[in-house]
């Protein structure tokens, strides 16, 4: 259908029969303005998800580890920046996205071959397929960053750089192909389990924070702890951080609408009434068990709403948005308060607490609470989840999330045994009690005698 | 000629620091400190955990003066600093031997 605005008609005079050539290029002005526009959304949207690794997980992270540790522990994010980008240059946005079999992508786009200004239709059909690509390469940054969380004061930075980086190529890029690449066994759209993860809640949440459980048992606890106190350094450098999170995450989620779109808005909105509500869902509980409403208690909870609300954030109503907030709000406070401590590991900074088990409850959530009213991924009027009547979607959210812990658990174990006997993951003792700032880095994060 | 040492809260720094001056006493000196007395610090939460602070920021500050100002030094840190709730702080009264100005090698009380 073609539109005529005024100033097309205008260059028409009335008595002249429109040509089939104007109309093909009025059509063409057409295509022309909506990739226009969501191309700019998009990289906004790129720009924004790259502000949550740094600075915001890099101040996030930075501000609960010891004030010898906060340059060691902003440098594993932003390694992850400059790591990463050239991996997925190379070949990790190939094995994400190209045409592979189920569980991965193949080698077309090696060296990013064939990734051009023009769109591609697999994915998005509007904006130049660069824009696509850049996009996803800022997923792939912040997933490996936020392992860090839970290895923080104690591993090497060369054992962390070769770690996450293998993990990004074994672990992050089949998963994600499963979950958004063409063929993959958990697309929603054409995939054998069609499971809904709208911007990475198994994609991103769930295999950073598995694999971040696994890693902190297998690296083992950092010395003296839980008997001597850790407490976070800088209370305010964290709540920047989390913060910048939280708008970070409008380009993470309302940007997985791949355009200046309605379901663009709806996720927008979503996203944000879910960390307000897990704000206070966290806050709530740590009243109620503490005594005390902390600062760290409700960007916690905010955090944790937003990882919930991931997978479901282009699925599902507002108010089931709010819900999912509160309810991951008190879940992972209970995981980080109740059952880190029960089980004895050292997820210093509660990666696993806060992104496995928020992703793992949004994605379960999805499936109760998506839409066609919403976004009618199967087709017009198709039931999409439970409160749709289609129950079954909840058996396809439990694979999605049964795979992306399988093969967070298996892969992590892996590159862990590999990096530990090659190049060992361990800051030797006397390092980790002087700090990873010094024995890493050669410098310090605060000299204030300088 | 004593010393007088008295740890403080930091927030009473400046009002002792100018009730000493009213006094007429010049001389000072302020160190920041961590310590604890009798009520042992204060508890915080992160994420659930307890942790136990028991060493908190306190101020000292250290005169030396002549014999016959002790009383109104004294007065004058107790009137500024008491708020009648523990952590307060103390006041330690020492003898001093000598006092030595190093420009000029003046000895004894003069050098104050």
């Amino acid at each position: 259908m073609v539109i005529f605005s005024p100033a097309a008609l205008a260059q028409t005079p009335a008595s002249a029969p429109v040509t089939q050539a104007q109309i093909s290029a009025l059509q063409q002005a057409v295509v022309n303005a909506q990739s226009a526009g969501d191309n700019a959304w998009m990289l906004v949207s790129a720009a924004l998800v790259l502000l949550m690794t740094g600075p915001g997980l890099a101040l996030f992270y930075g501000g609960l580890v010891r004030k010898k540790n906060i340059l060691g522990t902003m440098m594993q994010s932003f390694a992850m920046m400059g790591l990463v980008t050239i991996i997925w240059a190379i070949c990790g946005y190939s094995l994400a996205f190209g045409h592979g079999n189920a569980f991965v992508g193949g080698f077309e786009h090696l060296f990013l071959r064939g990734v051009t200004l023009t769109p591609n239709t697999d994915y998005a059909a509007t904006i130049p397929e660069q824009t696509y690509m850049v996009y996803q390469l800022m997923f792939a940054i912040i997933t490996p960053a936020l392992i860090t969380g839970a290895f923080a004061e104690r591993m090497k930075f060369s054992a962390m750089a070769v770690f996450l980086s293998l993990w990004s190529v074994f672990v992050y890029c089949p998963m994600a192909h499963m979950v958004w690449g063409v063929g993959g066994l958990l697309n929603s759209t054409g995939g054998h389990i069609p499971s809904l993860d709208f911007a990475g809640g198994t994609v991103v949440h769930v295999t950073s924070g598995v694999s971040a459980l696994v890693t902190c048992i297998f690296l083992g606890k950092r010395i003296g702890y839980p008997q001597t106190n850790m407490p976070p350094h800088s209370m305010v450098l964290s709540f920047i951080g989390a913060c910048l999170l939280w708008v970070g995450w409008f380009g993470f989620n309302a940007g997985s609408a791949l355009g200046a779109s309605p379901l663009a808005t709806s996720a927008f909105i979503n996203t944000h009434f879910a960390a307000a509500a897990a704000a206070l869902g966290w806050t709530i509980a740590e009243w109620i068990h503490n005594g005390k409403p902390t600062a760290l208690g409700a960007i916690s909870g905010a955090v944790a709403g937003l990882v919930a609300i991931t997978p479901a954030s282009g699925f599902v109503q507002p108010f089931p948005a709010l819900l999912i907030g509160l309810i991951a709000g008190a879940f992972c406070s209970f995981m980080v308060f109740e059952v880190k401590s029960r089980l004895r590991y050292d997820d210093s900074l509660d990666a696993f607490g806060v992104h496995g088990a928020g992703g793992t409850l949004g994605a379960l959530l999805t499936g109760l609470f998506a839409t066609s009213a919403i976004n009618s991924i199967y087709g017009k009027g198709v039931p999409t989840g439970a409160i749709d009547g289609h129950w079954g979607q909840e058996l396809n959210q439990l694979a999605g999330v049964g795979i992306a812990w399988s093969i967070s658990i298996v892969g992590t174990l892996v590159l862990l045994f590999v990096v530990d006997r090659v190049i060992g993951l361990r800051v030797s003792p006397e390092q980790e009690a002087e700090g990873l700032d010094l024995s890493q880095h050669g410098e310090e994060g605060y000299d204030l005698n300088s | 000629m004593l010393k007088i040492e008295a740890v403080l809260q930091p927030s009473k720094l400046d009002a002792v620091k100018d009730a000493l001056l009213e006094a007429g006493i010049e001389g000072m000196t302020i160190l920041e400190a961590r310590g604890h007395g009798r009520q042992k610090g204060h508890t915080e939460f992160y994420r659930g955990r307890e942790y136990t602070v028991d060493l908190l920021p306190k101020v000292k500050i250290e005169l030396v003066l002549l014999d016959d100002l002790k009383e109104k030094a004294i007065q004058a840190i107790i009137g500024a600093a008491r708020t009648g709730r523990i952590g307060d702080g103390k006041i330690f009264v020492s003898r001093i031997d000598e006092a030595i100005r190093i420009r000029n090698d003046e000895r004894g009380e003069t050098a104050l």
